[in-house]
């Protein structure tokens, strides 16, 4: 390892604009001329529309329905069997299926003067029952989102592997669990400007976007463009975590405007919106049974899974990734004979759900570690005992799984031993018997849990959804002063791509990183990419640049070769030279040699000069498997409900990780997100389908205060079939938070009998719990606690 | 969200802001920190005609000493309370409140005077001046008035004030030596509102023993005379006086069905009495 190579904790280059408050997100852009939007939404969640309307005085600032002959409303399929998709359209012109969706766009010199002609536009709607709740949705007699299908069923899945063989284990453990509806919340909403470059004569769309190659398919296919009449431009992005992977109807309606206009047009998502029509996520419902011998040995596992999935297939990720994938994933990091499982994703009167990071990890997580508690509590074992004894275990590796997951390497019990270590169990264990002084009640809780990353082609061809990741590509180009220029297509909405993939450059071309510069976010500039999603730029984005930079060091070599009159095979390249027998010429020199003194060069000279564009993937597609344990000790105020996390211990394993310090970055982040889950986040539905929470006084978002500093112990098995052995770990770090913050709420709480088996847990539920075991059994009594 | 269109004034004095509240062809709107009717006004949930910003008023951000009180005016700031820019005369009891409420860029913006008139019963000050004994003056056309801090707030969201009238100070006692008072409050999270608050006081020397539930649904509970609750406060664990139950039947009295609700409030308010007297 070098000071500035794979492996070291390099400040981050993108941190001097952001600590300065110099980034620039779509919010900032400023353009001569610029207008202002303000949507008209639906107030309602279900109802036939009668009409859209705009009286004559501000007829010309407001696009309705009617106007956009020919735009296609957004589809977003899958390939699985029985999928049934939708059409999300762009403006709504018969039908709303969710409060917020659109229904006209108004323009103004600003957002103020917008909303005041979106006040008056006339909207006549025609109220139908909502569909707010997905187990009720299933059944027949629902009211339905999308009539032609006779269902609400976006689509319904089964597996079944030798389940049959599990129903004479001697414990059987039944649980309903659910994780509460979410939005995502990165401090940046969405935002969209767009304009017509009559000289380039393109659309330019400047989005704040995870994947604007993604969005250049999308608005191509919906406003029927040529790709080459289509620019996108992601600028800096403050936080993304899915959201900022969708392709909205807004963005169609900015595009479709902003060739018409004759002027740039700007939407900028407010809070409101962000949280009443734009990023629901995570809402899953299992009933899930455990089956075991008695000393905690899994015999198999039996589910049904619900999911809501909202009004639309929202695009490129369609509505079923959540359901159809908990099927395969549920198994999680265990190793077991037998399963079933039932899968719905469900249509409902809310917005559509959008992967969120994590995606369906997080709920089954939590399903599959809830589980596992329980049947530790009935064969009276420490949790850790039952989870070590149906871990993979290191001698597996690789492994595949019981729905053909392919582990590709790691040491599970590890992990779990060293977070149990480092929670040292046996202190709390007796500090529970003592009891505390405040009178609140401890309680440990672990989770462990695997995160596939960088999935490729093989697994995203089966799901069949607009986006299907190939080779994914870099440019590595070097500047005629010897620096370099590193070009992806997946753009950076925190990932700290900036500083990680010079680091990579650096590792094989011994450039300097200040000299490297990565240019990323913008269609024209950069080779095709699916984006950021799925954890997989440090693989993926990492592994392009590290083949990039292979090549381009190869063509640094031919030249070096003429230059020291050598043969390239006896030629070494370290420390930003290229040395050979007789002397040493520095990749400065052999660039200003290329670029600006061809006449030095022989005429056979290799015309690829020092440019490369090329492609990369794993030696094998399945995917990385990073994996973590983490373990938490809580404190539970049996009186009012409070719990405060009083320690918390993350032992992970990412493989070679590029960066630690970034990687420590992620994991803190993840657990934010992840005890937000846990503890707090929860965008709730009344039943005509109305949101419940339209700010963050009602939507609740952990802060400073509410998040500890984790202890970070990291691991590092190599992954075998990636670049310098990388796995992809973005988004562990909110997977396992509300598993292992359950099981510790329930530990704590096992002197009442009663488990909290639905997320967030919130103070009522923790005192209606109580409460509901006191009706069982009034033995203990807090102190000046109401009867 | 934007706000609607709207006309702003920056009155010097009382008289001035009277006069544009008055009028009563617009909507009006004061404005004593911004920190709730900024978010109301981004929100479009009140679209008023004209903003009265009563914070260049000189003598809405005064304290005077008038012996047995102190008077601070409408526009004084949490965070004068937290830095003790306003003298403590409360052993302690304002400032570490007034700590507590929501972040430091609200302390720093939000007003005393704002909060009462804004009449969330979930905000700190209702509450706490409540179990002070504090009073509040207004001014009007018809000239001024003086009143409790809890006969202030009729309800949710409601102020007793009448037409064209602006609170202008509020009345903190000194409190007595031996005087003892405790104040707990239960949020979700730091700084957001409270869902259960208690507040007490016992000052012998002035003959006060006051309780205060509050973050119910509606103005806080007072009880004027808690030696109902804890006995004359000398023995010592008071707190084991404490009557849970004759607290919840109280509180069910007022309308406070749900059983978990209670169930906060009356901590909340056994738990500021232990506060009153720590171990």
């Amino acid at each position: 390892m070098t000071e500035q190579g794979v492996g070291a904790s390099l400040l981050r280059k993108e941190d001097d604009r952001f600590l300065r408050g110099r980034g620039q997100y779509v919010g900032d852009i400023r353009l001569a001329g610029m207008k202002d939007v303000a949507f008209v939404r639906s107030p309602l969640a279900h109802a036939n529309i009668r009409s859209v309307s705009a009286h004559e005085a501000i007829r010309g600032q407001v696009v309705l329905p009617a106007d956009l002959k020919g735009v296609k409303p957004i589809v977003a399929v899958s390939g699985l069997q029985g999928f049934k998709a939708s059409e999300q359209p762009i403006l709504a012109h018969d039908k709303v299926r969710q409060v917020g969706e659109l229904l006209a766009m108004c323009v103004a010199d600003t957002r103020a003067a917008a909303e005041d002609i979106a006040a008056q536009v006339d909207v006549d709607l025609e109220e139908l029952p909502a569909v707010h709740d997905m187990l009720k949705a299933r059944e027949p007699g629902s009211a339905l989102l999308h009539e032609h299908w006779g269902d609400n069923v976006f689509l319904e899945t089964f597996v079944d592997v030798n389940f049959a063989a599990a129903l004479d284990a001697p414990i059987k453990v039944t649980r309903e669990i659910s994780t509460a509806r979410q939005n995502m919340s990165p401090m940046e909403g969405r935002g969209t400007v767009a304009y017509w470059d009559s000289r380039m004569e393109h659309l330019v769309l400047y989005t704040g976007s995870q994947m604007p190659h993604i969005v250049r398919n999308g608005l191509a296919e919906c406003l029927g463009l040529d790709q080459v009449q289509i620019r996108i431009i992601s600028p800096d992005v403050g936080g993304g975590f899915g959201y900022k992977g969708i392709l909205l109807p807004e963005d169609i309606c900015l595009g479709w405007y902003a060739m018409r206009c004759g002027h740039p047009v700007r939407w900028l998502e407010d809070r409101r919106e962000n949280l009443t029509a734009g990023t629901n996520c995570r809402e899953h419902h299992y009933r899930i049974t455990g089956y075991a011998d008695r000393d905690g040995k899994l015999r198999g596992i039996d589910c049904e899974a619900t999911v809501d999935s909202g009004a639309y297939s929202s695009y490129p990720f369609s509505a079923c990734l959540e359901a159809a994938q908990v099927a395969s994933i549920l198994p999680g990091p265990y190793d077991f004979p037998s399963y079933r499982c039932h899968t719905w994703s469900i249509a409902t009167n809310k917005c559509p759900i959008l992967p969120y990071r994590g995606v369906a990890r997080t709920g089954v997580c939590t399903a599959m570690e809830l589980i596992i508690d329980a049947i530790a509590r009935e064969c009276e074992l420490e949790p850790h005992e039952v989870r070590r004894r149906n871990l993979v275990r290191s001698e597996q590796m690789p492994f595949d799984n019981i729905t053909k997951k392919h582990f590709d390497s790691g040491n599970y019990p590890e992990a779990l031993d060293r977070a149990i270590a480092a929670i040292d169990l046996p202190s709390i264990r007796a500090r529970q018997k003592k009891g505390e002084a405040d009178g609140r009640l401890i309680g440990v809780g672990h989770s462990v849990y695997c995160e596939q990353g960088a999935h490729g082609t093989s697994v995203y061809a089966g799901w069949g959804i607009p986006m299907v990741p190939g080779h994914e590509q870099a440019t590595a180009r070097m500047t005629p002063d010897g620096g370099l220029e590193l070009r992806i297509g997946a753009h950076s909405h925190g990932q700290s791509m900036e500083t990680t993939l010079p680091q990579v450059a650096h590792e094989i071309l011994g450039i300097d990183t200040s000299k490297i510069k990565l240019v990323h976010g913008d269609t024209e500039y950069t080779p095709y990419s699916t984006g950021s999603w799925g954890s997989r730029c440090a693989v993926m984005s990492g592994g392009a640049v590290a083949t990039a930079s292979r090549e381009l060091a190869g063509l640094i070599k031919k030249i070096a070769a003429h230059l020291l009159q050598t043969e390239v095979d006896s030629l070494e390249l370290s420390g930003g030279q290229v040395h050979g027998a007789n002397g040493s010429v520095t990749i400065k020199e052999i660039a200003h040699t290329w670029y600006r003194r061809p006449q030095d060069l022989p005429a056979g000279v290799d015309p690829r000069g020092l440019e490369v564009t090329i492609g990369y993937k794993p030696q094998r597609d399945s995917g990385t498997f990073s994996y973590a344990a983490h373990a938490v000790i809580v404190a539970v105020d049996p009186e009012m409900g409070d719990i405060e996390i009083l320690d918390y211990v993350i032992v992970e394993d990412g493989g070679k990780l590029i960066n630690p310090m970034v990687v420590d970055g992620q994991i803190y982040g993840g657990l934010a997100q992840g005890i937000g889950t846990a503890l707090y986040e929860e965008m709730n539905f009344d039943a005509s389908g109305q949101p419940l929470a339209s700010t963050f006084a009602d939507y609740l978002l952990p802060g400073p205060t509410e998040v500890p500093a984790p202890r970070l112990d990291h691991m590092e098995t190599l992954a075998p079939y990636t670049e310098f052995g990388v796995k992809g770990i973005g988004e562990g770090g909110a997977i396992a938070p509300p598993a292992a913050i359950s099981n510790a709420v329930n530990d704590a709480l096992r002197g009442y009998g009663v488990e909290l088996l639905r997320s967030p847990i919130t103070p009522r539920r923790v005192l209606e719990a109580i409460q509901r075991s006191q009706h069982n059994q009034p033995a203990r009594q807090p102190q000046g606690a109401v009867a | 969200m934007k706000p609607v269109n709207f006309d702003y004034a920056r009155p010097k004095d009382v008289a001035g802001a009277i006069a544009l509240i008055g009028d009563e062809s617009r909507t009006v709107k004061v404005m004593a920190g911004g920190q709730s009717l900024g978010p109301m006004l981004n929100m479009r949930l009140v679209q008023p005609d004209l903003v009265v910003d009563i914070t260049g008023i000189g003598e809405l951000k005064a304290v005077t000493d008038q012996g047995d009180r102190i008077v601070v005016g409408a526009c004084v700031t949490h965070a004068d309370f937290e830095d003790l820019r306003v003298p403590d005369v409360t052993h302690g009891a304002l400032p570490s409140v007034a700590s507590g409420i929501a972040y430091r860029a609200v302390r720093n913006r939000g007003t005393i005077g704002g909060s009462l008139t804004h009449a969330d019963p979930s905000a700190d000050w209702i509450s706490i001046l409540s179990a002070i004994g504090a009073s509040v003056t207004v001014e009007g056309p018809a000239g001024s008035r003086t009143m409790s801090v809890e006969d202030y707030m009729l309800g949710a969201l409601e102020a007793d004030l009448r037409p064209g009238e602006i609170l202008v100070s509020v009345s903190i006692p000194k409190l007595g030596k031996g005087a003892r008072w405790g104040y707990y409050k239960s949020c979700r999270k730091t700084g957001e509102f409270a869902h259960a608050i208690g507040a007490f006081l016992h000052d012998p020397e002035r003959g006060a023993s006051r309780a205060v539930i509050g973050a119910t649904e509606s103005k806080p509970i007072v009880v004027a005379a808690a030696t109902a609750f804890i006995g004359d406060g000398r023995g010592d664990k008071p707190a084991k006086g404490f009557d849970a139950n004759a607290t919840a039947k109280l509180l069910e009295a007022s309308g406070m069905v749900d059983q978990i609700d209670r169930q906060t409030h009356v901590v909340a308010l056994r738990r500021a009495i232990e506060r009153a007297y720590p171990a």
